[in-house]
């Protein structure tokens, strides 16, 4: 919770002036009940007209004094919750830029949503109403009960009796409860576990026609929820009625010990009517509490949340050198071993590396899945760190460079096209968005998307995603090629990226490239020896090492993996063709 | 997907609340007897004004102090019977609220039971659940609160009205003139916090689904370097979204003040006017004191309003997404007209089937496919031939676009849909565990199958050996379905789980992935005795079942290619010969890797 309060700090302007607004708007509540009790009295004496139409006057003012600052309490005290919020927000995502991939492989997706969406929000709540309710809970306790103090201490004793039945009730009625929406919520958990497995075993299920049986289970775990809910309700169904009970009796009690000392002469009519008014006023703080203490503990356990997001270190440290000149496309990988896992001993994905690819080379990886092609070329983008060695780009070791410079030296297409919603020109021209229509329409063609586009309703200006038109898994490939050819990056990283796309448009495609290819460092990862035939030098990973290396004639040669790779794949185009 | 979750919902839909209360109908004894009792707290709740109006007026002002005792033991009385009352009303309105929720529970969970296999391929599972769960719950107040309550609220304005006009009618109305205001800025109010909680859904929605997006493409923006105009597109979106909530706390600013300032006219309203009748004589001091403390407790419902839209809105927007959901059609069921097969030999055919999973995405091209009784048929085929779409095809998982399957001698669209997916016994690749024993994942749900029977099954498909090292046998409880056992066992329940069913048909197919040389000697002596006497189609990975099979059928490109026995299609130098090689080099290059290397089999 400590987080919190830096956030809250940065605006001491509208929580004073807020806090101020709260005092006057409460003082003006606190007031009306004497202006009651002098009509009052004076009515039991006696009275002017003029002085009724003073008093009326005098309650609509004070009505309109605390309406003014109750105004003011409700903006600047929320607002600056709505700020915080805001700032939060910012800090959350702008945290979220900075942290590396391997973070967003251990982390879920939905589980950083639901804290950027509901943790935030629960988080918000402490700042505005949990801040402003029992502010105004604990001005108008001091105030009532000087009040009444100031009426009859002993009318106030009276009062007051039911209060220690109060908080024994609260306590008492706290922790039951609390027991019993825990045995709620847990059998909820049942049920959505029994669903989540009923639903993905669907294909069971009705291959063996339990659809019945599920039903039953499904029934009986939903009966005992509704059994558990009914013990909850039981008890908590009393609770906001014995609250009112207990607080009626208090008014019963003065109305019958007050009454007595109205006759007594010992207070006026109108000090028992402004007693009865604070007695009122008191009530309410009485019930909100437990809602404030509910909110606290939801924005403590929301705000922890947050924290260990917050407090996730990225661990990819940007480095202070630059490219001198400009970047020629040097990559020597010096003996580098990697592993996912950050601690040594996790299982090694690449082993011993050894390899220098010269600028303006076409270097190809090839191997099964899970050799390790892939993750090799993620570390030249320096998308994760080597474990051991390092990797040099122009000379420079990449954690030593700037991460932008480099990032900006390579162009990396990976096997998830993903592309952000909006038009498809807007994709293309993603890294470099001053680019010109020309532009744009050059590098789809290099990907061999432009007579996709052309196809498409509103050209360049189609939306994609999901409140467009959904491209094919060809199409989303060629257009994220374009996207990185557009930038015009010394180093270019293909990353199985024709995978989606048939052998035919595959080769057009790789025809068309040859020229930028040629230009550029390139490094080519595929299942398909057709797309690397062509290459400068092939690397046959397995198991996480080079067990192969040299030109396309040459591997076949050597009868290795690359050679059986080769034979396989002629297989498969052979049966992809009949 | 965020789209449906967070589609903006009207604050108030007139046809989503009908179809709502229709679930109480069941209930209305409950309901009825809650409204009873919420109208009698609501009165009960008028007591207090009244008694210190009879308090001030008899007693306080002729001094008479012994009555005051029976007052306060009346007043207590009425405490009690509220509480009492207010009780009732709240369990009795959670009898019917929560047997609704209940209730809806249950149809969602049922209707899921009948939808298509097509359904579930469009909708992930994560968000099915959150029907039962979450949008369920979201109902919980409407239900349990917030129908009666209104009720209650509306009763107690009235019976305030009321008490206010008897006890001096000409003030009643002098106060009253403070009502038309209050009811033009109550609309005023509503009609702009509607708009704004629009804007601020609208813009939470657009908040969510950048962050969501950006999530799944920081790679993306990290690699392009374009954290910072991402950075600024969001702050923007988060700045439109502040906003609009910023401009929400303004309404309420206003709201809540003027009501407030409302409340206190009709206050001095009664001291002006109420202090003049009280001159005149034709009110008394405790009716005076009675009718600001009335006053007092009218505006308090008003004040709650705000809360309750909150609740109303959630409410319609969960109750729009579980009615689309119970609006969804089940496509496959039993037809009205059962045709019952004449001698239901086990016999299965395919009559130039064609099938799509969408629109014209040919998965099966006019296959002709005919399995004797008793004959087990191998299918082959490249990765997306189609093989798994004949067996979803043969329980009629899904239903043909062109031609007929045909089960002994019916077509699947005319038989009792679960008389026909019982004549079926289905192992897949991937099995799945429900939660419970082994014996109950064996069993499944039919109850007439013995525990002999299970033991029996776990020994002739050698489950035995391992589940006497467990220490309560089959009676183990499966943890996280599944999770701590190995593939090969898992294939071996779903092998016995098969044969205790005893179908008459078995469909297999046949898992991939690589267990250890042990477990492949039980799992594929398994397999023989499963096979055994039994119409069977399997998807066949393993040399040693494509060997085994009457017949090997090839489909290739959602076509049968070739048909034929492993010798006569090896013979024929076609498609098979090829899947085999590229199947042989797979296992060869495996061997490779482990470091043995074995005599290559004569073909």
């Amino acid at each position: 919770m400590s987080r919190l309060f830096p956030y809250i700090a940065r605006y001491p302007k509208p929580m004073v002036f807020g806090m101020i607004a709260l005092v006057l708007t409460k003082a003006a509540s606190v007031l009306t009940p004497q202006v009651l009790r002098m009509t009052i009295d004076d009515l039991t004496v006696a009275v002017t007209v003029q002085k009724l139409a003073f008093y009326a006057s005098a309650i609509v003012a004070l009505a309109v004094f605390g309406g003014f600052f109750r105004f003011w309490m409700r903006r600047l005290l929320i607002g600056v919750s709505r700020r915080v919020e805001y700032d939060l927000r910012g800090d959350y995502f702008e945290h979220l830029q900075t942290l590396s991939s391997s973070f967003y492989q251990r982390w879920r997706t939905g589980d950083l949503m639901s804290r950027a969406a509901n943790d935030i929000s629960a988080v918000r709540m402490v700042v505005g109403p949990g801040i402003m309710y029992p502010a105004e809970t604990l001005i108008v306790t001091v105030a009532a009960l000087g009040f009444m103090f100031a009426i009859s201490w002993k009318l106030t004793l009276i009062a007051l009796a039911v209060l220690p039945l109060i908080s024994y009730a609260v306590k008492k009625f706290g922790s039951a409860i609390h027991k019993r929406f825990m045995a709620i919520q847990e059998k909820m958990s049942d049920i959505s576990a029994l669903t989540q497995e009923n639903l993905s075993g669907t294909r069971v299920v009705k291959a063996y026609v339990q659809e019945d049986h599920q039903r039953d289970l499904f029934a009986d775990e939903n009966e005992d929820y509704y059994e558990r809910i009914m013990r909850l309700v039981k008890l908590s169904g009393a609770f906001h009625p014995l609250l009112a009970l207990l607080i009626g009796i208090g008014t019963a009690l003065v109305l019958w010990w007050g009454g007595a000392m109205v006759v007594n002469e010992e207070i006026t009519l109108g000090e028992l009517v402004a007693f009865f008014a604070y007695l009122n006023m008191l009530s309410w703080p009485m019930i909100a509490l437990g809602w404030v203490v509910n909110i606290y503990q939801r924005g403590a356990a929301s705000m922890k949340r947050l924290t260990v997001v917050l407090d996730e270190e990225p661990v990819l440290r940007d480095g202070p050198e630059q490219f001198e000149a400009p970047v020629s496309g040097r990559i020597e990988f010096r003996d580098i071993s990697f592993s996912y896992k950050a601690d040594s001993n996790g299982a090694r994905v690449l082993r011993d590396i050894d390899l220098v690819i010269e600028p303006g080379q076409t270097v190809a990886f090839v191997g099964r899945t899970g050799s390790g092609k892939s993750t090799l070329t993620r570390l030249v983008a320096r998308l994760y760190d080597v474990t051991d060695g390092a990797i040099l780009v122009d000379g420079h070791d990449v954690r030593r460079l700037s991460l932008k410079a480099l990032r900006s030296a390579v162009g990396f297409v990976s096997q998830e096209s993903f592309l952000f919603s909006g038009s498809v020109g807007d994709n293309i021209a993603f890294g470099r968005a001053e680019a010109s229509d020309n532009q744009i329409a050059d590098a789809a063609a290099l990907a061999g998307l432009d007579g996709d586009i052309a196809d498409f309703p509103e050209s360049y200006a189609t939306m994609v995603g999901e409140r467009g038109i959904t491209l094919s898994g060809g199409q989303r490939q060629r257009a994220t090629i374009a996207r990185a050819l557009l930038v015009d990056p010394p180093i270019l990283i293909l990353d199985d990226v024709l995978s989606a796309v048939d052998t035919e448009t595959e080769e057009r495609i790789l025809f068309q490239l040859r020229s930028v290819m040629k230009s550029r460092t390139t490094l080519l990862v595929s299942h398909r020896i057709s797309t690397v035939k062509g290459a400068d030098q092939i690397c046959v990973l397995d198991e996480g090492q080079i067990v192969e290396r040299g030109t396309h004639d040459h591997l076949i040669k050597q009868e290795g993996l690359y050679a059986s790779l080769y034979e396989k794949q002629l297989l498969e185009e052979e049966l992809d063709r009949i | 997907m965020l789209h449906e979750e967070q589609a903006l919902g009207k604050v108030y839909d007139g046809r989503l609340m009908r179809r709502l209360l229709a679930y109480l109908a069941p209930y209305k004894m409950r309901v009825v007897m809650s409204f009873v009792l919420v109208l009698a707290a609501s009165a009960l709740k008028l007591v207090g004004p009244i008694l210190t109006k009879i308090v001030i007026d008899d007693y306080i002002a002729v001094g008479n102090l012994s009555g005051l005792n029976t007052i306060a033991a009346i007043y207590i009385l009425a405490l009690v019977l509220q509480f009492v009352v207010s009780y009732f009303q709240i369990y009795i309105m959670n009898m019917a609220g929560q047997r609704v929720l209940a209730d809806m529970r249950g149809e969602i969970f049922s209707h899921l039971q009948k939808l298509q296999s097509s359904f579930f391929d469009r909708n992930p599972v994560g968000r099915l659940v959150t029907r039962v769960t979450t949008d369920v719950d979201a109902l919980n107040e409407l239900f349990t609160s917030g129908v009666v309550t209104i009720f209650g609220d509306i009763f107690m304005l009235l019976g305030i009205m009321g008490v206010l006009v008897y006890l001096d009618w000409k003030l009643a109305l002098v106060t009253f003139a403070v009502l038309p205001a209050l009811f033009v800025v109550t609309m005023i109010f509503k009609r702009r916090i509607r708009v704004v909680y629009r804007k601020v859904r609208t813009r939470v929605a657009m908040l969510n689904a950048f962050i969501q997006e950006n999530i799944v493409g920081m790679q993306v923006v990290q690699l392009f370097g374009q954290e910072e105009r991402k950075f600024g597109q969001y702050s923007e979106l988060n700045r439109q979204h502040t906003e609009a909530n910023i401009e929400s706390i303004l309404h309420y600013s206003i709201f809540y003040p003027v009501v407030e300032v409302l409340s206190a006219v009709a206050i001095g309203l009664i001291v002006w006017y109420g202090g003049g009748q009280l001159l005149l004589g034709t009110l008394t001091l405790g009716g005076f004191v009675a009718f600001i403390q009335y006053s007092e407790k009218f505006f308090r419902p008003i004040s709650d309003l705000s809360e309750k839209f909150n609740i109303l809105q959630g409410a319609m927007a969960s109750s729009e997404r579980i009615f689309t959901l119970l609006d969804t059609e089940v496509e496959i069921k039993t037809p009205a007209h059962i045709v019952a097969p004449g001698h239901d030999d086990g016999s299965i055919r395919f009559d130039t089937v064609s099938f799509a999973y969408e629109g014209e995405d040919w998965v099966l091209r006019d296959v002709d496919l005919t399995v004797r009784p008793g004959e087990t048929v191998a299918i082959v085929g490249h990765t997306g031939a189609g093989k798994s779409t004949v067996t979803s095809l043969l329980m009629r998982l899904y239903d043909v676009q062109k031609g007929q399957v045909v089960v002994g001698g019916v077509d699947v669209r005319d038989w009792d849909l679960k008389k026909l997916r019982r004549q079926f016994g289905m192992v897949l690749q991937d099995v799945h565990l429900f939660s419970g024993t082994i014996a109950s994942n064996i069993r499944l749900g039919d109850q007439t199958i013995s525990n002999e029977a299970i033991a029996e099954a776990a020994r002739i498909v050698n489950l035995d050996e391992w589940v006497a090292t467990l220490p309560r046998g089959l009676d183990e409880e499966v943890a996280e379905r599944g999770a701590s056992m190995s593939v090969g066992q898992k294939q071996l329940v779903s092998f016995a789980r098969a044969l205790v069913h005893d179908p008459k048909i078995l469909i297999l197919d046949e898992a991939t992935s690589n267990v250890d040389t042990h477990t492949e000697v039980l799992v594929r002596e398994a397999l023989e005795r499963l096979l055994e006497n039994r119409t069977s189609i399997v998807i066949a990975h393993r040399l040693s079942t494509i060997q085994r099979a009457d017949r090997i059928v090839v489909l290739h490109k959602g076509r049968v290619r070739e048909v034929g026995t492993h010798q006569e299609l090896l013979a024929e130098r076609g498609i098979y010969y090829k899947l085999y090689q590229l199947q042989y080099k797979d296992q060869e290059i495996d061997q490779l890797r482990q470091g043995f290397v074995e005599a290559s089999p004569s073909i």
